[in-house]
């Protein structure tokens, strides 16, 4: 996401460099540019014109005068309002009640509220070790209760039993009882999609929040929504006492201006970030790593926080001393490369963090996810011996293998190729190839100084 | 065919499913062009009004400077007289979309739908099916939505409302081949002697790669199944989504080589400016826009028309 706008603030920004004064009119043909950036991101107008107005004040004060490279002041103006905007620091779950804290979804049809709940309720398990009880008030689309019972049971977590002919009032109050009773920490209340103009079902919704008193109220906003973001979250705060916002399908490539207008418009914090059709797909929002991302800087932290999460770390460190000795490195360790990188999401989540010039780069390489698959597929094939010496393999084991995979002979033999590229890097970066490589990468990564 | 259809209903239906649509647009733009001098600040106006319709960056500047050609040329000086140049300019973005859809060359005519995530595919398939019949056509549908929950039930309720068939996989096989449902769908087409095959797809985004590799491929399949189909392979778009639309066509583009477009959930708060938008991506070969989608009901999809469309908007 925001790839487009990256890499137009990254043009904007070069043909801002060269120059040794940022002059008043070189500022407005720039922020004209940063201008049309917002707008094709789907910033909505109003949230846009404050913004430039903002920037266009700081710029022409004293603290780009006062800098050093006027490039990198303006950069630095546009970083630091685009943060003030999405909320100033990053802004954690509030839990801090009675148990059950509830926590309400709402949001418009097909925003991905059914989905997130469940992601949420993953996370809110495995980071802060809740229990945690999922309610469905979706009485309307059909499958709508199954849709979370479901997911309930992939994550391995309680799900309320809806009766038939329950109101979603009378499913609130009988789940809350049933969480007390249960001894549930969190509680996690789904809701039907609504448009914001249908004046009965805002009503609905309302006296929810009323009766479950919620520690948190959400709103689930698609971060593909056009203008129209800032009246709807308008209509739902004014419906709503909301308590922040979780902005999905992140992993697409909408640019998600939404973000900017609905954390404006409502004044509240983006909490999370979906991403990924996997449950594992949610992230906290960092204002400032987003505003990075604007700014083509990428959202290289966020990298090293979902590797460290997603990758086993005994398998980590065992492949690390293989990495050291570069001997031993053989066709399992290759194996568990691609498995980590698919825990972390596949590639196309990690594409999505960099930095866009090396995001671009990274889609030529063409590496889609189903290539993990199959080379996992081939590498299955082969006996423990093979994988361990792969020199053992001759034509006829080549052939056996590719029929085991459903591969052709050829596809083996690329594998085989790469992973004498991958043992080669290895033993490389073991003559202390890495110190230098990373000092390389410092020169190319603005976030990294 | 298409023009057999429109009756003088047909405006005033538009009215009614566009009326987020006029209540935003149109009234701020009746407001703006009441009356008065044109200047800059009324130009900004329209320019905030257009832009704030999903209208685009592109677009918008292309429309407001073919009106100030207009103003110049025609030697308009008041507000009012500006409302007339506006349909002009906007007809004039807009018509090249408008393309009359022809079944009749191929028996059974193949047709494709692609889109994100809840565009509204499923639901669209059904309102086709329907707009054929009405035409006197036999349809058949393929639930080629083999990976959303449900999916398959929903386009068996559109088949039984149209009393249509559906060729669908056994319910007991979990994430089946959609290819191979496709395939089987066209056979059981060719041997029933239908005119028209509809084929429904799962929602995928652009950025997963995997999924676009899996619709190229049921591309393929159904050109197996009958030489030179798909006959129209039509991208779904949601108009309330912003300028994300150009992506989606440009990525389902390149996928699939799309050959038309419906847009749908006109009748949302959306202001339908996207379409504007889409027709600024390649205005001098842009894709038809075939259908838009205005409500719930199964006849709320309809033909697009540049001239009818405009003055729904305006009225």
């Amino acid at each position: 996401m925001f790839d487009n706008l990256t890499s137009r603030l990254s043009r904007v920004i070069k043909t801002l460099r060269g120059e040794t004064r940022l002059t008043e009119i070189n500022i407005q043909e720039t922020l004209r540019e940063v201008r049309t950036a917002l707008l094709e991101a789907d910033v909505a107008l109003p949230v846009i014109k404050e913004f430039m107005e903002r920037v266009k004040q700081k710029a022409i004060g004293q603290e780009v005068i006062g800098s050093l490279s006027p490039g990198h002041a303006l950069v630095g103006v546009v970083h630091r309002e685009l943060i003030v905007i999405m909320g100033g620091e990053k802004s954690e779950i509030n839990l801090a009640t009675t148990p059950p804290a509830v926590i309400l979804m709402a949001g418009l049809q097909g925003a991905g509220k059914t989905t997130t709940s469940a992601k949420l309720a993953k996370w809110l398990m495995e980071q802060k070790k809740k229990k945690v009880l999922l309610v469905s008030c979706d009485i309307y689309r059909p499958a709508a209760i199954h849709q979370l019972e479901v997911l309930a049971k992939q994550i391995d977590t309680d799900f309320f039993p809806v009766q038939l002919g329950q109101s979603p009032q009378e499913i609130a109050v009988a789940a809350l009882d049933f969480a007390r009773r249960h001894h549930h920490e969190v509680m996690i209340v789904d809701t039907a999609g609504r448009l914001s103009v249908d004046k009965v079902m805002m009503d609905e919704i309302s006296k929810l929040e009323t009766l479950l008193k919620p520690i948190e109220t959400l709103f689930v906003v698609d971060s593909m929504q056009g203008q129209d973001a800032v009246n709807i979250a308008k209509v739902f705060a004014e419906a709503l006492p909301l308590t922040g916002i979780i902005l999905t399908k992140l992993d697409g490539d909408a640019r998600g201006g939404s973000a900017l207008s609905v954390q404006y418009m409502t004044g509240k914090p983006i909490k999370f970030v979906g991403l990924a059709e996997k449950l594992t797909g949610l992230e906290v929002f960092y204002p400032d790593r987003m505003a990075s991302r604007i700014l083509g800087m990428g959202d290289v932290l966020g990298l090293i926080e979902e590797s460290q999460r997603n990758i086993d770390r005994d398998e980590a460190e065992k492949l690390a001393i293989k990495i050291k000795s570069g001997k031993n490195f053989d066709l399992d360790d290759f194996k568990m490369q691609f498995q980590q990188m698919r825990n972390m999401g596949g590639m196309s989540a990690l594409i999505s963090k960099l930095p866009a010039q090396f995001s671009q780069a990274a889609q030529n390489i063409k590496m889609d996810d189903r290539v993990i698959g199959r080379t996992e597929g081939i590498i299955n094939s082969m006996t423990l011996q093979e994988r361990a010496k792969p020199e053992v393999l001759k034509a006829s084991r080549k052939r056996r293998i590719a029929a085991g995979s459903g591969v052709t002979v050829q596809e083996v033999n690329r594998l085989l190729v790469q992973f004498e590229q991958t043992q080669r890097m290895m033993k490389k970066m073991n003559k202390g190839g890495m110190a230098k490589m990373m000092r390389g990468l410092k020169g190319m990564l603005p976030g990294i100084r | 065919m298409v023009a057999k259809i429109m009756t003088k209903n047909w405006i005033s239906e538009i009215k009614l499913g566009l009326s987020q649509t006029r209540e935003s647009f149109g009234k701020h733009l009746s407001s703006l062009l009441g009356g008065g001098k044109i200047d800059e600040v009324l130009y900004e106006e329209l320019e905030a009004i257009l832009l704030t319709a999903d209208a685009g960056v592109n677009a918008t500047t292309w429309l407001l400077d073919a009106l100030r050609k207009k103003v110049k040329s025609e030697n308009l000086t008041d507000a009012a007289q500006l409302r007339g140049a506006l349909q002009e300019v906007l007809f004039a973005l807009l018509a090249p979309l408008a393309r009359s859809f022809d079944t009749d060359t191929e028996k059974p005519f193949v047709i494709m739908l692609a889109g994100v995530n809840g565009a509204g595919k499923t639901t669209s398939i059904g309102k086709l099916a329907h707009y054929f019949q009405s035409q006197g056509k036999s349809v058949l549908l393929a639930a080629g939505d083999t990976f959303r929950a449900a999916a398959r039930e929903q386009l068996i309720a559109w088949g039984e409302r149209n009393n249509v068939p559906v060729i669908a996989q056994d319910s007991s096989q979990k994430n089946g081949d959609p290819a191979s449902v496709i395939f089987d769908a066209i056979n059981a087409a060719k041997a029933r002697n239908i005119d028209i095959v509809l084929a429904d797809t799962a929602g995928r985004l652009a950025t997963q790669l995997h999924l676009m590799e899996e619709i190229k491929k049921i591309k393929r399949v159904i050109a197996k199944a009958k030489q030179g189909a798909p006959h129209e392979v039509l991208l779904v778009l949601d108009a309330n989504i912003g300028q994300n639309a150009i992506n989606q066509v440009e990525a389902f583009d390149n996928a699939l080589k799309i050959t038309g477009l419906v847009v749908t959930k006109l009748d949302g708060t959306a202001k339908g400016g996207i379409i504007a938008a889409i027709a600024k991506i390649r205005q001098d070969n842009t894709l038809p826009l075939y259908f838009i989608g205005m409500g719930e009901n199964i006849n709320d999809l309809k033909p697009f028309d540049a001239r009818k469309f405009v003055e729904a908007l305006f009225d």
